[in-house]
């Protein structure tokens, strides 16, 4: 089964070379932009790009038609060919060995009833021809692993664990726009258009299987077979998570999306429960979708309900301990005796005594370091959130441009400050590991401040910090849920 | 009451809809079903009074709109009575009719449950916050048919309004393994009989703790 799906696909997501029909020598054109971004990004593969006239393009030749490419020498047809043109290219593709097809040509289903039979005639030579058919009205499609962009979009994300299917194009370049800033990157990603042939489910079934995706995530409008999917991303999440966010949830969204691809939109409770009952995570907004993506790909699952937050900054602690009690899905747990007592013996008797642990500004050099290790391996805590991380880099930031620098012992303080914050971003990532367990990051400054040393070690570690702890507990409450539905079926 | 648009129905009357609902293990209110008044006041007698006496047939669907119901009735013989007036308030049109003698169900919360042929997504299992505040709450959850135990109980973990579940003025908590069994007894007989389009039942009183159908209806496909 899974062998079958991962076939299916290679064509599209590791084709040993892609053709770029309707290649174009004019940069504002569809068929210029998706040649440069296959070429500059270092596609591994063949390119072969295909122009009536045999235009030079970017410094390369043409081939003025597909009968000169090699039988077998490419797998992918990127379409950027007039509506007119493509029953006949693909038919010589496939008498080339060509066995997918991607089409960001326009003018099919999104059009209405002249639109929706072409369309089906598509479908149908598609099936004839064996061609696996992508689009049409896509925008493109990439894969990390082989270095593919093939997109009239921007950017090419950072390699990662996250696979992408979108019914907007526009959210592709989203999520692959919040990849390239947080670090947290893309294995593949595809705009799926009207989803003529390949429907959302499709994609899911091989993600699922795919050994590069650790977490899919999703934008759905419509959908043709609502059974199917639900049955598909119930397999699906038997192995892996699943991120769902949904346009036309109200009316006023549903009329809108059944303008964007010609689908209608279903009740909106049917959808959550639905979502709830495959075990997939629906995200409310557009960044949210991605942060919870990003942490099923960089952060474990938690055993339990119990979170326990360690802070240097008392206001932190006091708002996450509010937004941690008013959750359902998480407590926050009475701090176990033991852990206050190894606490007591390393901090003066001002420290809150309590869950959330503020330090209360008596740390010295290792209290943080020391008292986190003491946290995470408690065998009662199942999820850690650290707060207050890059206070000291922040103003060190400020020592540095400031007048006085670097005389004046500030060197050294900025120094030992940096030091610092980078040490507990790395203690927080290796506690994770070891205990494999949550432990979390949460600072304004990875917003604010994102070349601050605590952000940073984590960024350039390709783990997920998060710009305030109300969005870290979400995600955590996500977290939690697929563990709990994981673990009930 | 959703229906697929165009698509021809009828209901069930009340007493076969509770009777097919009864016999998959969702708890009904104990009635019987009378054809002359001096039965129904028989089956009052036999339940306890008080009861609650309705006119019952397969083409009455909108009992209380068109006042149909009597609820309170405290003896045999004002059940005889109001049998009476209600089988003399039947129409041709209503076809053969009875009277449903029905024990008083009395708590004060009240859930909605039942299900429905999502468009898109298929049969549906449906359950709810009901009584005067359920539209104002729009409290509800849906689960597609079939439902695991693992679904119901998650179905009811994710009400809103959870405090309505626990202990309520006086009365004990809603039994949740109980209201579990309901929702599975609802995905259970749309499994089993692919023509029903919608179950409702409306209210689903708790009564010591127990959700027990007060009032059910069952609509099939053709006409």
């Amino acid at each position: 089964m899974s062998t079958e799906i991962l076939d299916r696909f290679r064509p599209l997501f590791e084709p040993r070379g892609v053709i770029i029909a309707g290649a174009s020598s004019h940069p504002g054109k569809f068929g210029f932009v998706a040649a440069h971004n296959l070429l500059s990004e270092g596609f591994a593969g063949e390119v072969f790009l295909t122009n009536r006239d045999g235009a030079e393009i970017l410094g390369r030749k043409s081939l003025t038609t597909i009968d000169d490419v090699p039988n077998g020498a490419a797998d992918l047809v990127f379409v950027c060919t007039p509506q007119k043109a493509v029953p006949d290219l693909l038919r010589t593709c496939a008498a080339k060995g060509v066995k997918a097809a991607f089409l960001t040509t326009a003018g099919y289903g999104e059009l209405g009833e002249e639109g929706k039979r072409a369309e089906d005639d598509l479908v149908a030579l598609c099936d004839e021809l064996g061609m696996l058919l992508l689009g049409p009205n896509g925008q493109g499609v990439i894969s990390t692993p082989a270095k593919m962009c093939a997109q009239i979009v921007a950017p090419f994300p950072p390699p990662g664990k996250i696979a992408i299917a979108s019914q907007s194009g526009g959210f592709v370049q989203a999520f692959q726009n919040y990849a390239a800033k947080t670090g947290v990157g893309v294995s593949r990603a595809v705009s799926a258009g009207n989803c003529a042939a390949t429907k959302i489910e499709d994609y899911l079934e091989y993600f699922a299987a795919d050994p590069e995706t650790a977490v899919s995530l999703i934008y759905v409008e419509g959908l043709d077979d609502g059974r199917t999917f639900y049955e598909t991303v119930r397999r699906a999440t038997s192995s892996k998570p699943l991120v769902v966010l949904k346009g036309g949830a109200t009316s006023g969204g549903q009329r809108a999306a059944a303008s964007h691809t010609g689908a209608l939109a279903t009740d909106d409770n049917v959808f959550d429960g639905m979502c709830r009952q495959a075990g997939m995570s629906r995200a409310t907004s557009i960044e949210e979708a991605f942060e919870i993506a990003a942490s099923f790909a960089t952060h474990p699952i938690p055993r339990g309900r119990n979170v326990f937050v360690l802070t240097t900054a008392g206001g932190w602690g006091v708002v996450t301990a509010d937004r941690i009690t008013a959750s359902r899905e998480l407590d926050l747990m009475p701090i176990p005796e033991d852990l206050k007592a190894e606490f007591d013996k390393r901090l003066p008797p001002r420290w809150s005594r309590n869950n959330p642990a503020d330090l209360a500004g008596s740390e010295t050099r290792d209290t943080v370091v020391e008292c986190l290790d003491l946290v995470a391996a408690h065998p009662d805590v199942d999820a850690v959130l650290l707060l207050g991380v890059g206070i000291q880099s922040n103003l060190a930031a400020m020592e540095r441009s400031g007048n006085f620098y670097p005389d004046h012992g500030l060197e050294r303080i900025v120094e030992f400050h940096e030091r610092q914050d980078t040490r507990y971003a790395q203690t927080a990532m290796d506690l994770e590991k070891k205990h494999d367990k949550p432990v979390l990051i949460a600072t304004e400054l990875t917003d604010c401040q994102p070349e601050n040393a605590g952000p940073r070690t984590l960024h350039d570690a390709g783990s997920l910090a998060y710009a305030s702890s109300y969005r870290a507990v979400t995600a955590l409450e996500h977290l939690y849920r697929y563990g709990q539905h994981r673990s009930r079926r | 009451m959703p229906e697929l648009s165009g698509a021809p129905s009828h209901t069930l009357s009340e007493y076969e809809s509770k009777r097919r609902l009864a016999s998959l293990g969702v708890p009904v209110a104990a009635e019987r079903l009378a054809s002359t008044d001096a039965e129904a006041a028989r089956a009052a007698q036999e339940i306890g009074c008080p009861v609650a006496v309705k006119l019952c047939g397969d083409k009455i669907a909108h009992k209380t709109e068109r006042n149909l119901v009597r609820l309170g009735v405290d003896s045999a013989e004002a059940a005889r009575a109001a049998a009476a007036e209600l089988l003399g308030a039947a129409r041709p049109e209503d076809g053969p009719v009875g009277v449903l003698v029905a024990q008083m169900v009395s708590g004060r919360r009240e859930l909605i449950a039942g299900c429905v042929q999502d468009p898109t997504f298929g049969p549906c299992v449906m359950l709810g916050i009901g009584g005067i505040f359920a539209e104002a709450l729009a409290d509800v959850v849906f689960r597609l048919v079939p439902l695991s135990p693992a679904d119901a109980a998650e179905m009811i973990d994710s009400l809103q309004n959870q405090k309505m579940l626990d202990d309520f003025r006086g009365e004990p908590a809603v039994d949740r393994q109980m209201l579990a069994e309901v929702l599975l007894g609802l995905s259970r007989l749309v499994e089993s009989d692919p023509q029903i389009l919608s179950v409702d039942l409306n209210p689903l009183i708790v009564c010591e703790g127990r959700p027990v159908a007060v009032d059910a209806l069952i609509e099939v496909r053709g006409a």
